[in-house]
């Protein structure tokens, strides 16, 4: 298991080296002088030579790309112009909300997904089958922006369960987080849920065509023991790997729910940094999401290959 | 299903078989007669649109829908059904042009790898580096520093769709270099190029067709994504993401503003979706799910 992990740790340094040379190289995508655009027409020609100096564009750029690998060793991603305060605390300001909706989300998708293709999976054929594929197919095509919208508008504009838009910290006033959370994590759950029920099907599908599943029906196993003891169990080790691939989406998924719903997050971060040229934060979030993304795929894998020890010495 | 008898290397059937074999298959049937008609509507946006999509009737503003205007207008007056027609042309092109994009450079990138074992091995590099990012956020990042506008759009999201695409050419390629009758090919002198585009580029085709579709409807999605968030098209461009990202401001009042663009959208997506999985199943059955 160490040796595993220890190689995948190794093969992540070359990836981690390309995404932090594609954040790096992002403000130089700029048209024309990056100086010029983030300063905006305001800036003097001496304003823009200080700034120049100060963000080390004057120097040749595999130097640039040097310290820019030895600014974020030292853990050191900038500082946003804006905010007027480093990027990294920047980012720790605003993890909390994005954290707890991608969680919410996930429970959200978990909890519809599984058992939707686990049903449809065991009764292969059936109505039950039709029905949860059918919505399944819609879930997955139906845009979730837009789906939140209508939600908000059914639930909150029309029926007035819910508030409209808004975040609360669950640490401050649990139930306040919780109402404005009901929202914001389904619309951003059910896309997802519909992508690991499909999973879970053909996963379940797989299953139910092993020996051990006909060896189980013909000891004479009622059908309820072989979906829910064999089948099932094992039907769950390959959407532990779907869960990781979904916990990766949703960060993509999160910074539009934000937007939707108000909720000062990472999405809202990056997205008025844009509008303000804030360059160091959209530049911090871009990588901060990445290596998440990483690491939530080491776990994932980590986790797949001590359920399954198959996995490690392939 | 005997229409779905896998061909074998001896049987080659006329292209008239082929079509129909494809047309039979429920999901390709659906799918490419909604994508047709969603074509077909924006293409003559500029005949069948009642009114200038660009042009603001202050004072008819925030009208439900009727029979001047049949899905109502927007907070400036415009028409909606005139920018849902419109909003369908930049989704189009944007959905076509990013899966001609991906398309050839992912064969150019997926047939070079395939080929040359160093450059395989820096290029698959960038590839997993780019897509270690969350698409939408790298697309995000990408109109940041490029500003708004349809081409920087089409380029953004050509480079976040492209790894996945000449992923699956060098995985095909690698598959069928091995095949006898390539390594035949080989035996008799054929050069490199001859081989990718005589005998392997012609394997890549389904696959390649498959994705594209998917490349498609992850386009038109990533769009209005784009356009919603404000960092897409240009606001004054009528695009779906666009009108509802302006329907989210007046949703209380007017939900009419939001929900056509977001029924257009869904109806591409999902016609898209289908296209994709009935050509999966029917040029490559055994990638079939039972």
């Amino acid at each position: 298991m160490t040796t595993y992990l220890l190689r995948r740790l190794l093969a992540l340094i070359p990836v981690m080296f390309v995404v932090v040379t594609i954040v790096f190289l992002l403000i130089h995508l700029i048209p024309g002088d990056p100086v010029a655009v983030i300063l905006g027409p305001e800036a003097n020609a001496q304003q823009i030579e200080d700034a120049r100096r100060e963000l080390g564009l004057d120097r040749p750029l595999p130097e640039q790309l040097l310290s820019f690998y030895a600014r974020l060793l030292r853990g050191d991603l900038g500082r946003s112009y804006f905010l007027d305060r480093p990027v990294t605390q920047a980012l720790l300001e605003r993890a909390e909300p994005t954290l707890v909706l991608m969680t919410c989300a996930l429970l959200v998708a978990v909890l519809i997904g599984v058992p939707s293709g686990i049903v449809a999976g065991a009764y292969h054929g059936s109505w039950w089958d039709r029905i949860l594929m059918s919505a399944a197919l819609l879930g997955v095509c139906i845009p979730g922006f837009w789906l939140s919208l209508n939600f908000i508008y059914l639930f909150s504009v029309r029926l007035g369960w819910l508030p409209v838009a808004g975040y609360a910290s669950v640490f401050q006033d649990p139930v306040l987080a919780a109402r404005y959370m009901v929202l914001p994590a389904i619309s951003l759950g059910f896309n997802q849920s519909a992508l690991i029920a499909r999973i879970a099907r053909s996963c379940m599908l797989e299953i139910l065509r092993q020996d051990y599943i006909r060896t189980a029906r013909a000891k004479g196993l009622a059908e309820r023991s072989v979906v829910y003891l064999h089948a099932f169990r094992n039907a769950l080790v390959p959407v532990v790997t779907v869960i990781g691939i979904t916990m990766a989406i949703l960060i993509g998924g999160a910074v539009v729910t934000e937007i939707v719903f108000n909720i000062p997050g990472l999405g809202r971060l990056i997205i008025s940094a844009i509008l303000r040229r804030d360059y160091p934060v959209v530049q911090g979030v871009v990588l901060v999401t990445a290596a998440a993304y990483l690491l939530i795929n080491l776990i994932v894998d980590m986790v797949y290959a001590f359920i399954d020890p198959r996995i490690r010495y392939a | 299903m005997p229409e779905s008898t896998p061909r074998t290397s001896g049987d080659t059937p006329s292209r008239s078989h082929w079509a129909r074999r494809l047309l039979r298959n429920p999901n390709v049937a659906i799918g490419a007669s909604v994508f047709l008609v969603l074509l077909t509507l924006a293409v003559l946006a500029g005949v069948l649109s009642p009114y200038d999509p660009k042009r603001l009737y202050p004072a008819q503003r925030l009208k439900p829908p009727s029979t001047q205007n049949i899905l109502g207008t927007d907070e400036f007056g415009r028409d909606i059904a005139s920018l849902v027609l419109h909003g369908g042309r930049v989704s189009l092109l944007v959905g076509s042009v990013t899966m001609v994009l991906t398309s050839v450079g992912g064969v150019v990138i997926g047939l070079l790898a395939g080929y040359n074992r160093r450059l395989d091995l820096v290029v698959m590099r960038v590839m997993d580096g780019l897509m270690a990012f969350p698409a939408i956020l790298l697309a995000i990042a990408l109109m940041a520093v490029r500003g708004p506008g349809v081409w920087n759009v089409i380029i953004s999201l050509s480079v976040v769709y492209l790894p996945r695409t000449a992923m699956l050419i060098r995985s095909t390629v690698l598959s069928v270099r091995e095949l006898d009758y390539v390594l035949a090919a080989q035996a008799l002198g054929r050069g490199g190029f001859g081989i990718s585009f005589r005998h392997i580029l012609p394997n890549c085709m389904a696959p390649l067709l498959v994705q594209g579709t998917f490349i498609f409807a992850y386009a038109v999605l990533a769009e209005a994504i784009l356009g919603f968030l404000g960092v897409g098209v240009p606001p004054y461009v009528a695009s779906w993401g666009n009108v509802i990202a302006s329907g989210k401001n007046v949703i209380r009042e007017a939900l009419w503003v939001s929900l056509f663009p977001g029924i257009a959208l869904t109806l591409a997506g999902l016609s898209l979706n289908l296209l994709g999985d009935g050509l999966r199943d029917a040029l490559d059955p055994r990638l079939r799910v039972q």
